[in-house]
């Protein structure tokens, strides 16, 4: 599993970098920056929740 | 590669130009010879062509066109096709040039793509500014009906004057009825374009040369170029050479065979603008020595794009000329994607500063970070070309933006600019 974030959705709330810091960081404005490498399995629980509580549904993850 | 014999030999989709008047449908059928008939040719046989003659898409990604076809008639619903003429490089001129000068090609490659997906309805979409454009595909398109060569119609699609006009997605909306903004994908146009149906869409110079290969075949296509890249491409070289232009070349042609057909290099050089405003500068001296294929682009960082070069003279300040295409690109962004939209905007703050001597010391650490920063995280590719160009810029010019930075603006940083964009459009102010 990856994770990718819509940019046109994206609205800089910045709490996927809070749920999921292993993987995403943000950069100086405030906009996620995502590893593109597939999550480990530990982390993929965690990958849910950054993704569902994004307000503007931005993130996406995507299953190879 | 090269070969003697005239029938593969250049001039290719130039064959026939005349500049002298409308195109006549007669004259397209006397150089050319007639299109193929589908009892000919069949879906599967122009796909297949498509696929042996390695043909890639000409607007500046070099998609292949088969793996883009197959896509199409393979998704659910009745494809349409859209053939993009936008050209909304401000240097290019290749595409209105193939839409005037010889349109029926165009038209004939559409129709061939059409068939090759089953669509029965092809989007002509041009640049909206250009009436004469217009103009001459209404000619083309009148004569084509009263000589009754097309089973699909043509639509001719006026799209905005923005840089990002022409780019897939947002080429897409605006046909849609929507402002010319890049979407999020998926979905794909393949999938779900105009009017949520499968969409193939194609830059005109593609389908120009789709309408050669469907009359000669894919071997005759590949004699020409190297084995990776096949064929003829159009370029458009500007600057400092004798006669800037659109010229017809062999994929892998030497840079100094190119320019010396332009009338040669006029003087001395500052630098290569090698694939447009999303392109690499490159040093000077590779103006003697590099060859125009993407393979061998790619050892110094290059691709050929959308087929522009622009020769540099130096009496043209590298950082100036930068500077304003950064500043032009940075106002085109469709201000949807965070990132873009700030670290365009950064980006073309800084090199300003530094362009004007008043800067700080992290300004080139800040422009190395947010060059790498930006790339690859907007919906479309314009932070990714604005941070590729002005980090080749840094590169290939570093004396000169070093200077820039201590002293200011330099004697030639007044010279009438070379790298050139459409007029701003004026914002309605209130009274």
């Amino acid at each position: 599993m990856r994770i990718r974030v819509n940019p046109i959705m994206c609205e800089a709330h910045g709490l996927c970098a809070e749920l999921l810091p292993e993987w995403i960081r943000l950069d100086e404005w405030g906009y996620p920056l995502i590893n593109p490498d597939p999550i480990p399995r530990h982390l993929e629980a965690h990958a849910r929740r950054a993704a569902d509580a994004c307000p503007t549904l931005a993130l996406l993850l995507e299953h190879d | 590669m090269t070969t003697t014999s005239p029938d593969v030999a250049l001039p290719r989709l130039l064959a026939g130009v005349s500049f002298r008047g409308m195109a006549q449908l007669e004259r397209h059928v006397e150089v050319h010879g007639p299109m193929p008939a589908p009892e000919e040719l069949d879906a599967t046989g122009v796909i297949g062509l498509a696929e042996r003659s390695k043909l890639r898409g000409r607007g500046g990604a070099g998609f292949p066109a088969a793996i883009k076809m197959r896509a199409v008639r393979a998704a659910r619903g009745r494809p349409i096709v859209v053939a993009n003429g936008c050209e909304s490089e401000p240097i290019s001129g290749k595409d209105a040039l193939l839409l005037h000068e010889t349109p029926h090609l165009v038209l004939d490659g559409a129709a061939l793509a059409a068939r090759a997906v089953g669509a029965d309805r092809v989007i002509l979409a041009y640049e909206g500014p250009r009436s004469d454009t217009r103009i001459s595909l209404e000619h083309a398109l009148k004569q084509r009906r009263a000589a009754r060569v097309d089973s699909v119609r043509f639509e001719l699609f006026a799209a905005a004057e923005k840089f990002l006009t022409g780019q897939e997605t947002a080429l897409m909306a605006q046909i849609n009825g929507g402002l010319p903004r890049p979407s999020f994908i998926p979905p794909r146009p393949t999938e779900r374009g105009v009017r949520r149906r499968p969409t193939l869409v194609q830059n005109v110079e593609t389908l120009a040369h789709l309408a050669l290969i469907a009359r000669h075949g894919a071997g005759w296509y590949s004699q020409l170029g190297t084995a990776a890249e096949t064929g003829s491409t159009l370029v458009t070289v500007a600057g400092a050479v004798g006669m800037p232009g659109v010229y017809e070349i062999e994929r892998g042609t030497p840079l100094p065979q190119l320019f010396a057909a332009a009338g040669g290099v006029t003087g001395e050089l500052a630098g290569l603008l090698v694939g447009g405003y999303f392109g690499s500068w490159l040093p000077a001296a590779l103006a003697s020595e590099v060859e125009l294929s993407n393979a061998a682009l790619a050892t110094h960082d290059a691709s050929l794009g959308c087929g522009v070069l622009v020769a540099l003279p130096a009496s043209s300040c590298p950082v100036a000329e930068t500077v304003r295409v950064a500043i032009y690109l940075a106002t085109e962004t469709a201000q949807q994607c965070g990132p873009c939209v700030h670290g365009t905007a950064a980006i073309a703050r800084t090199l300003h500063g530094i362009a004007e001597g008043r800067t700080s010391a992290a300004a080139f650490a800040d422009l190395e970070r947010w060059t790498s920063a930006v790339s690859g995280r907007g919906a479309c590719h314009l932070p990714d070309g604005l941070a590729h160009f002005v980090a080749t810029a840094l590169r290939t010019f570093a004396a000169a933006f070093d200077d820039h930075a201590s002293h200011g603006p330099c004697d030639a940083c007044g010279t009438e600019p070379l790298l050139r964009f459409p007029d701003p459009v004026p914002t309605a102010r209130r009274a």
